[in-house]
């Protein structure tokens, strides 16, 4: 069991997404340490990886900026070390199978362990191909995050029921990305969770206004909010994490 | 070949997001009905004889045999279908699967264009809207083939992410798959991708094997001892594989694109220096460095431009079944101006992969032996290119 859970003891959770090294390690520290100031209840650290199918154009340039900047997985574990400090808030990771599998999975989650990080997010391993991780996972304590999607229809009390941590229900069809309008009926969705499990839900793909946050909120647990933050570090770099610190405590406030 | 999980060895699997999961899963269920529903059967055999032109033939290319004074050479001759490739062959089978299954609409992405091409043909006959990316660098390297993809009615979007060749191209199909499922079938050009591509691809691609089979014993009354082919993510190499996998004697090579060689880093040969990773939905052999990070990689063609290889050829190379050799730049293009002027047949610069990896064996084989190379496809559309490379600049 990992920490995840403390996450959601504080009304709703605000859940930010960040790419680890855009533009610099030293940025990131700044913007988390400020996000976890302002009211961030628990932060998605993103590695980066060359070629994110699962993002949009905002977080693929953010993917692009990290690794030209030269951040590796290597230098991420022992940037969160650091971290570690002084940031007490959940952390998890959000990449994609193949720069855990490359890496070695027992080494990555065994990492994971020591530098406490609650969970793993991984878009491209559905619930058909969890126990490509899930037993290391469970070895270190390390929370492999499931993820629901507008699609799932007949999926949803399957994969609920076998859920860690939290569950990461996806409001939109395609990539993420700021969207205006977020049709997908979640309610229903949650609704179909709720019946299979205690695991929290957190929903995000699209969200970026303090009203979406707010309506957002009130069908689940949380609100995961992720090309809205990184495209104000692609506007403003180095100078981000003020206007980063400003937007979460906004978007807290919205949901509390 | 491939179980339950559509596995092939470790290789195969379905890494994609969970967004594709019914999507995936419904493809499975159609197609595991109407690969045997008669009607279907007929109907996909009618548009391969009447309108592709199968059987395509297998041609004894003897002033090329005499020339490099070895075994005998037969081409399969996948350049003169309809479309001038043999991508054709998975097209009218995915096309008319989408068609039976509700779509109205076909994405591909496409390397060459080859795929792109035969996608809007299928597409403009079957009455459907088509979409095809391709990567920026490869809109360049293939104008003529964006302007026919045009000419049949498909939008072509230029992908500019990444290194903007195949693998973009690819990605940039599944977030867009991703984002409209309903009425899009994503209609995969190689036996790569999520289970079930990988099967339905080879299924529709094995007509090449079947035929080149029933052509070798009515011509020679005996099976051939190699079959050569050139690999990308591999759908006409596993075409020409198939149903041959099964006589041992005959030894199955594939050609990888070496790009300016394996020992640089401007190279597409999978097999030869990748490894084991997951990406594009599959687990197989990929062109990565250290941390999992996908290279960039390099080959003069833009169909076999690829960082990885289908899931099955991972396993027939794990298991020695098929060899996987490199063949660079200047080997491939050596061939294609030597099968130009040897037999009058010019070959797509993929094919002229497994041109040059023939001329370099047959001589070392003894007359009575037989290879058969399979011409995936025509070079018209390399022309241009290939002059360049000759540094003569032409315009087309």
């Amino acid at each position: 069991m990992s920490n995840i859970a403390s996450a959601f003891k504080n009304g709703k959770a605000f859940i930010p997404f960040i790419t680890c090294g855009d533009p610099d390690l030293e940025t990131t520290g700044k913007i988390v340490r400020e996000m976890a100031a302002k009211g961030a209840d628990l932060i998605e650290l993103g590695i980066p990886f060359s070629d994110p199918t699962a993002e949009g154009p905002v977080i693929q340039a953010a993917n692009i900026r990290a690794l030209s900047g030269g951040v590796t997985t290597d230098k991420i574990f022992e940037f969160v070390k650091e971290l570690r400090r002084d940031v007490k808030i959940p952390l998890v990771f959000m990449t994609y199978a193949n720069v855990v599998f490359s890496y070695d999975a027992e080494r990555f989650m065994a990492r994971c362990c020591e530098t406490g990080i609650g969970g793993v997010i991984l878009p491209d391993l559905p619930f058909e191909e969890k126990d490509e991780f899930l037993p290391i996972c469970r070895q270190y304590g390390v929370d492999l995050i499931s993820l629901i999607a507008p699609t799932s229809a007949d999926r949803i009390a399957m994969i609920a029921r076998e859920a860690d941590g939290f569950i990461y229900v996806v409001s939109s069809l395609g990539v993420t990305g700021v969207r205006s309008e977020i049709t997908t009926d979640v309610e229903s969705i949650v609704r179909v969770i709720r019946e299979n499990t205690s695991v929290p839900c957190a929903i995000g793909f699209g969200i970026s206004t303090p009203e979406q946050a707010a309506k957002m909120s009130q069908y689940a647990d949380g609100v995961i909010v992720g090309s809205a933050i990184v495209r104000q570090i692609g506007e403003y770099g180095k100078d981000s994490p003020a206007h980063v610190g400003e937007y979460v405590a906004q978007m807290k406030n919205a949901i509390k | 070949m491939a179980d339950k999980k559509g596995r092939f060895g470790v290789h195969g699997g379905q890494y994609i997001p969970e967004t594709l999961m019914n999507a995936v899963i419904e493809l499975e269920k159609e197609y595991e009905y109407y690969k045997n529903d008669p009607e279907f059967i007929r109907e996909l055999d009618d548009l391969l004889k009447k309108y592709a032109g199968r059987p395509s033939l297998l041609y004894y290319a003897e002033k090329l045999t005499n020339t490099l004074g070895g075994a005998k050479i037969y081409l399969k001759r996948e350049d003169l279908n309809h479309t001038g490739s043999h991508k054709i062959n998975n097209v009218l089978g995915q096309a008319l699967l989408a068609k039976k299954m509700g779509k109205t609409r076909l994405i591909a992405e496409t390397g060459a264009g080859q795929h792109g091409v035969a996608t809007a043909t299928a597409a403009a006959l079957l009455g459907m809207e088509c979409v095809v990316f391709m990567g920026e660098e490869d809109t360049k390297r293939q104008a003529l083939n964006v302007y026919r993809m045009r000419l049949l009615g498909a939008t072509v979007v230029p992908v500019t992410s990444g290194t903007a060749t195949l693998k973009d191209a690819v990605s940039e199909a599944m977030r867009e798959w991703t984002s409209r499922i309903d009425d899009t079938h994503y209609c995969l050009g190689s036996v790569m991708g999520p289970h079930p591509f990988p099967t339905i691809v080879r299924d529709f691609q094995a007509v090449i094997s079947k035929e080149a089979r029933e052509q070798i014993l009515e011509y020679e009354g005996r099976l051939p001892d190699a079959v050569i082919a050139c690999v990308g993510g591999g759908s006409n190499a596993i075409g020409s594989f198939y149903n041959f996998i099964g006589d041992e004697s005959v030894r199955l090579i594939g050609c990888e694109a070496a790009g300016r060689g394996i020992d640089t880093f401007e190279t597409a040969a999978t097999v030869n220096t990748g490894r084991l990773g997951i990406f594009h939905g599959m687990k197989s052999y990929f062109c990565q460095d250290e941390y999992g990070q996908i290279a960039p990689v390099y080959s003069i063609s833009a169909g076999l431009d690829y960082p990885g290889v289908g899931p099955e050829h991972a396993y027939l190379h794990d298991i020695g079944r098929a060899e996987y050799v490199p063949i660079t730049d200047d080997e491939a293009v050596n061939a294609f101006e030597f099968l130009s002027r040897t037999e009058g047949i010019i070959p797509a610069i993929e094919s002229a992969h497994a041109i040059a990896y023939a001329m370099k064996l047959a001589p070392t084989m003894d007359k009575d032996k037989i290879i058969i190379v399979t011409v995936s496809g025509r070079g018209d559309k390399d022309c241009a290119a290939i002059a360049r490379y000759r540094g003569e600049d032409i315009y087309e």
